[in-house]
């Protein structure tokens, strides 16, 4: 079953720290992002395999967007 | 000739004879704000004007602050005025964002709530002998704002100036220090682990124009006395919402910001004379000013957790700590202690609304104090 990876909140993103096809454990830090000029770690709602990254550095989200896919 | 010369020679000498060793650590203490300013980046903004003024007014003989000195002038025109204060108000609204309390209006509760240290501190300064306008004054530390400390005491204890500035501004950075622990200490495990979810109000451009015009009008009302400070703070963010100023807007959180900025913190510094900053007194202040922060924090937090049990716990009591006004710093204290028991825990977006909350709190309660002392006959009408 997929699991998204959502942002939390409007704001940048840093640093993509995991790769698709990376396999993650349940609050591994996936995605940093920055908002309100403060780095906010995004991590992984489950433990899987990441299936796709959606998101890179410098990239503008807003919140509840995708930004990483975990099966 | 000769004596002439020598009389000349004796007279570079003047400074040193006139040292006193008040002033000696006077200039070491400025020069102290100064290292915290330019190596450890406290504040920087304020810590260097400071910590210069600081030296310059323990010169000896320059005689800075004396009628007709180059600091007296401006203190005069711009501290005892309250104009400086003022200005830095319309450049603060003018940079708040009050979206995050509007999308969330019933967290501005908590930004009520964590002003109450300001009205304990009070009592406990009454208690250790202050007096009354003096007492108010060290109270409102407690408010974690800056401009909101300096402008009561430029208008009640003058003479307090330069210690309640640098107690308001050492607790601010210190935030991430003070809070942490009261925090842990009022709150379960069980509450840290609170998730909030996403705020999605959305909130229109009428509404926004609305807000600060309405809380001036109601709040000036309600407390005479703060017009100047609520209008102030509302007529830069109604400059700000509105859209149709921007060159008014820029220039009151730019050039008239930096401005009053660059004379408030060498007026501050200017204060800081040995034998008005040497005193038991400045310890009392600081101490009570330690006191005001943490009160403000545990209310906060107290109050967070009454909203969570009436909520049926959807609200994180953490998010509490973020009514004092220490604008973002304190919201992001929130965010980072709230992450630390929770990973999927994101409470930034929430703290902010209870932070916004917070500044408009210390802004109101400020201008409550003022009235109700109005009102007690301890201050002119």
């Amino acid at each position: 079953m997929a699991t998204s990876v959502l942002a939390p909140m409007v704001g940048k993103i840093l640093k993509v720290e995991k790769k698709a096809g990376e396999r993650v454990e349940e609050d591994d830090v996936v995605v940093v992002m920055e908002a309100m000029k403060m780095e906010i770690p995004v991590v992984a709602p489950t433990g899987g395999t990441i299936k796709v990254i959606k998101v890179s550095p410098g990239q503008a989200v807003e919140a509840e967007q995708e930004l990483a896919v975990i099966e | 000739m000769e004596s002439a010369l020598f009389s000349g020679l004796q007279g570079l000498f003047l400074g040193i004879a006139n040292l006193s060793l008040g002033q000696v650590i006077m200039i070491l203490v400025g020069s102290a704000l100064l290292y915290l300013g330019i190596k450890k980046g406290y504040e920087p903004l304020l810590l260097v004007p400071i910590g210069f003024g600081a030296i310059l007014v323990n010169i000896p003989l320059a005689e800075m602050m004396e009628k007709d000195g180059f600091l007296r002038f401006f203190y005069d025109t711009g501290v005892l005025t309250e104009v400086f204060p003022l200005l830095i108000f319309i450049g603060i609204g003018a940079m708040t964002d009050f979206q995050p309390l509007l999308e969330n209006p019933k967290i501005i509760l908590l930004g009520a709530a964590g002003q109450f240290g300001i009205f304990l501190t009070l009592l406990l300064a009454l208690a250790v002998g202050f007096d009354k306008l003096d007492a108010v004054a060290v109270a409102i530390i407690g408010a974690c704002d800056g401009p909101t400390a300096i402008y009561v005491s430029s208008k009640f204890a003058p003479h307090l100036l330069g210690a309640i500035s640098v107690a308001a501004y050492s607790y601010m950075s210190l935030v991430p220090l003070i809070q942490p622990p009261i925090m842990r200490l009022l709150t379960t495990d069980r509450e840290r682990k609170i998730v909030m979810g996403l705020v999605r109000q959305p909130v229109s451009k009428t509404t926004k124009i609305l807000f600060p015009i309405v809380v001036t009008i109601f709040a000036s009302i309600l407390a005479p006395k703060g017009a100047p400070l609520i209008g102030t703070v509302m007529l830069g963010n109604l400059m700000k919402e509105s859209g149709v100023v921007d060159r008014l807007k820029s220039a009151s959180e730019n050039e008239i910001a930096n401005i009053v900025t660059l004379l408030l913190g060498l007026c501050i510094g200017a204060t800081m004379e040995a034998d008005r900053f040497l005193r038991a007194q400045t310890l009392l202040i600081l101490g009570l000013g330690f006191v005001a922060i943490s009160l403000d924090t545990a209310v906060g937090v107290l109050f967070g957790k009454l909203m969570c049990f009436l909520t049926g716990g959807k609200i994180n009591p953490l998010i509490g700590a973020a009514g004092i006004s220490a604008f973002p710093m304190s919201a992001r204290v929130v965010q980072v202690e709230g992450q630390k028991y929770n990973k999927k825990n994101y409470l930034l977006m929430h703290a902010m609304s209870a932070n916004a909350g917070g500044q408009i709190g210390s802004v109101i309660a400020a201008a409550v104090m003022l009235s109700v002392l109005q009102g007690m006959g301890i201050i002119g009408g």
